[in-house]
């Protein structure tokens, strides 16, 4: 098994996201996927929509200096769903969010953000509104994701998170290495093959 | 104990759980493409790991194939890349690559139910979402991403959440004229993109009995645009019709023990859904996405939506019309278009494009001047079979160009793509920002029949006027 970092306490600066629905397409467009490795994809995220705010005059979140570094993002419900490319939360990570807080993600994408050790913790619609105001009046402010007491802390405020108890554990243990984990399985797996009837020659289920 | 098909599949192939509603799933099919594999075959050669089990594992090539010149060395130098990495890739883990080379290739979700690989009681997965697909055959199926596929190689299993099922009914019959496709962006429009997040769907009732496999994969394609990770449908006779003789199916004894353990894996009669939704196919028409998720949506007679009564819901749909150039209160119908793109694992299949050449033939029309008209076939497999009917004439007598199968304008990644500002009638999934190439095109989801309807008149149009199809 591949021992990680543990991931218990996330802590920085901030990016609220406004609007719900924010597909995997507008996370990394499309075409970063042509690229063999994951490597530069921090760059891209969000491509289209920087080049449409700077067309219109405007400045996307991710352009913005006072979020420059930040490490932690609050977002609204169905937070990158879509294309199931892992490059979308390679693309965040490697532009530098360490953890995601929203009332709700996409599933392939929470997935995929789980076995590269960014936490997508669940916020209640109200929580995930009042966190993103907070962040929206002072871009400066810390923003704690605490995966040991499962909150979201920031300016002396408090929110509980929801995130699934078995990935909790690993995160904070640091076996949070899928692959490990489902190694340690592999005589089982077999033993379960042979009881497969489409793998062991249609005898009855 | 009465159970959903989705709970007795999920239940038989629990290698153990891992605590808390998290399982060690086995997986029976893992198919691969080149857009989303090579870092998982990279991350293996890390860890010096070799394939589980290699002949569970079937790799093709789509998303970046041009549709156009396909010799080698591709044109696009990164194209050529990926497309090299995975035919290095699969030689040297010993999988097997349905190549251009042999004419084996496709969309990856076309060829596995032609190749009879698709089967129910499955668990299938691919680094692609609209691995969903699957699910019209009784498969648990879904999409995954690289460190996933990765896990899959090493292991043949992924970490996952049980998921709760809402069984959808369709009731009643649907008009002529009213297709598929129309049928999931009905459900779509009527649930919301999100309704589906921690659900599998389950589709039956009348409707879906009456339906091919070929438009039950439609359907089951696109509940991930509902939000949902799995969708499925009960197999059946029509499913065994289906795989009957198909290559990778079970032959002679093992066809009938098969299809015994297919039945018995069907939904029971009293089986409880933690959700369940009716709809009327009477009251389902031609629909047409207008804005920038699948939701968002009218029938084609509709009209732009807004301004909405709350203002969090009026500001979602401001960015989506002004993205899309529209108006609320427009009517859809007339919205120009600039190209008509028919294909995808949505609607790439042979059905599809046999329905539109014969509307085409039928009415002798012809794509409208300055319209650019991509007919791309689902798969080698498609695309012969419409040569040897001779449908491929008809295609190009009417204005289309006939090309090589891929996912092409699908997800823009080859050559095939919009231009800044142009609007497509695409029969194909995603109508997201950017989704078809330029950050600045626009896409309309709809039927074939609808794009082949907007291809002839130059803007969105009702196929059922545009072909003189009545009931
Ligand atoms: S056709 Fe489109 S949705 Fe289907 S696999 Fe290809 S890119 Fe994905």
């Amino acid at each position: 098994m591949v021992a990680m970092q543990p991931i218990d306490i996330i802590s920085g600066t901030a990016i609220a996201m406004e609007g719900d629905d924010i597909d995997t397409d507008r996370i990394i467009p499309a075409r970063h996927l042509k690229a063999l490795t994951f490597d530069a994809l921090g760059t891209f995220v969000f491509e289209g929509d920087r080049t449409n705010a700077k067309a219109a005059g405007a400045v996307h979140p991710f352009d913005a200096p006072e979020h420059a570094g930040a490490s932690v993002l609050v977002a609204g419900e169905n937070f990158g769903c879509g294309s199931s490319r892992e490059h979308a939360p390679q693309a965040l990570y490697r532009w530098g969010i360490r953890a995601i807080a929203a009332v709700s993600f996409g599933e392939i994408f929470r997935g995929n953000s789980a076995t590269i050790g960014l936490p997508c913790v669940l916020l209640t619609p109200e929580a995930a509104a009042q966190a993103r105001a907070v962040i929206a009046a002072d871009p400066t402010a810390e923003v704690t994701v605490d995966l040991a007491a499962k909150q979201l802390r920031t300016a002396g405020r408090s929110w509980p998170v929801e995130i699934n108890e078995s990935l909790r554990r690993r995160f904070v243990s640091g076996g949070w290495d899928s692959l490990g984990t489902l190694a340690e399985g592999t005589a089982a797996a077999a033993d379960l093959s042979r009881r497969l009837p489409y793998l062991n020659g249609w005898q009855a289920a | 104990m009465a159970a959903t098909l989705y709970r007795k599949v999920f239940d038989q192939h629990v290698v153990r759980e891992l605590g808390e509603d998290q399982y060690q799933l086995f997986i029976g099919l893992h198919l691969i493409h080149e857009a989303t594999s090579a870092q998982a075959f990279a991350m293996l050669r890390e860890r010096g790991l070799k394939v589980g089990y290699p002949e569970r594992n079937v790799a093709t090539v789509d998303h970046i194939i041009p549709t156009d010149d396909t010799s080698r060395p591709f044109a696009d130098p990164q194209s050529e890349a990926l497309m090299s990495a995975l035919e290095q890739n699969t030689g040297s883990f010993g999988l097997r690559f349905l190549s251009p080379e042999r004419r084996e290739n496709g969309v990856v979700h076309v060829i596995g139910a032609e190749r009879g690989l698709t089967q129910p009681g499955l668990t299938i997965v691919c680094g692609d979402s609209h691995t969903a697909t699957h699910g019209a055959f009784g498969a648990l199926a879904f999409g995954i991403g690289t460190s996933q596929v990765r896990d899959v190689l090493a292991t043949q299993s992924v970490i996952v959440n049980r998921l709760k099922v809402r069984r959808i009914e369709i009731t009643g019959e649907l008009a002529p004229g009213v297709s598929a496709k129309d049928v999931i962006l009905y459900v779509i429009h009527r649930l919301g993109p999100k309704a589906g997040v921690g659900y599998a769907y389950e589709f039956g009732g009348p409707v879906i009995d009456a339906m091919s496999m070929d438009e039950r994969m439609t359907v089951c394609n696109m509940v991930v645009e509902g939000g949902a990770l799995v969708g499925y449908c009960n197999p059946d006779e029509t499913t065994f019709g289906y795989l009957r003789g198909r290559p990778s199916a079970p032959q002679g004894e093992d066809w009938d023990r098969a299809v015994a353990w297919w039945r018995s894996l069907a939904s029971d009669p009293d089986a409880e859904y933690d959700d369940r939704v009716v709809f009327d196919g009477a009251e389902i028409s031609p629909m047409v996405t207008w804005g920038v998720n699948l939701g968002q949506s009218v029938p084609v007679d509709g009209h732009v939506p807004g301004p909405a009564a709350d203002a969090s819901g009026e500001a979602a749909l401001a960015d989506a019309r002004a993205f899309m150039g529209v108006e609320a209160g427009q009517p859809v119908a007339g919205i120009g278009i600039d190209v008509a793109f028919l294909g995808s694992c949505t609607n790439g299949r042979l059905s599809d494009f046999v329905e539109v050449a014969e509307a085409l033939r039928r009415s002798g029309a012809r794509v409208a001047e300055g319209v650019r008209a991509l007919a791309v076939p689902g798969s080698q497999e498609v695309r012969a079979q419409l040569v040897e009917r001779g449908l491929d004439k008809v295609f190009e007598t009417a204005g289309f160009e006939f090309r090589q199968p891929g996912c092409s304008m699908c997800i823009a990644m080859n050559q095939d793509r919009l231009n800044d500002g142009e609007t497509a009638a695409s029969s194909s999934n995603r109508n997201f920002k950017g989704r078809q190439g330029s950050p600045t095109g626009r896409t309309l989801i709809m039927s074939p029949l609808s794009v082949a309807a907007a291809a002839v008149r130059g803007a969105v149009a009702d196929p059922r006027e545009v072909f003189g199809i009545t009931g």
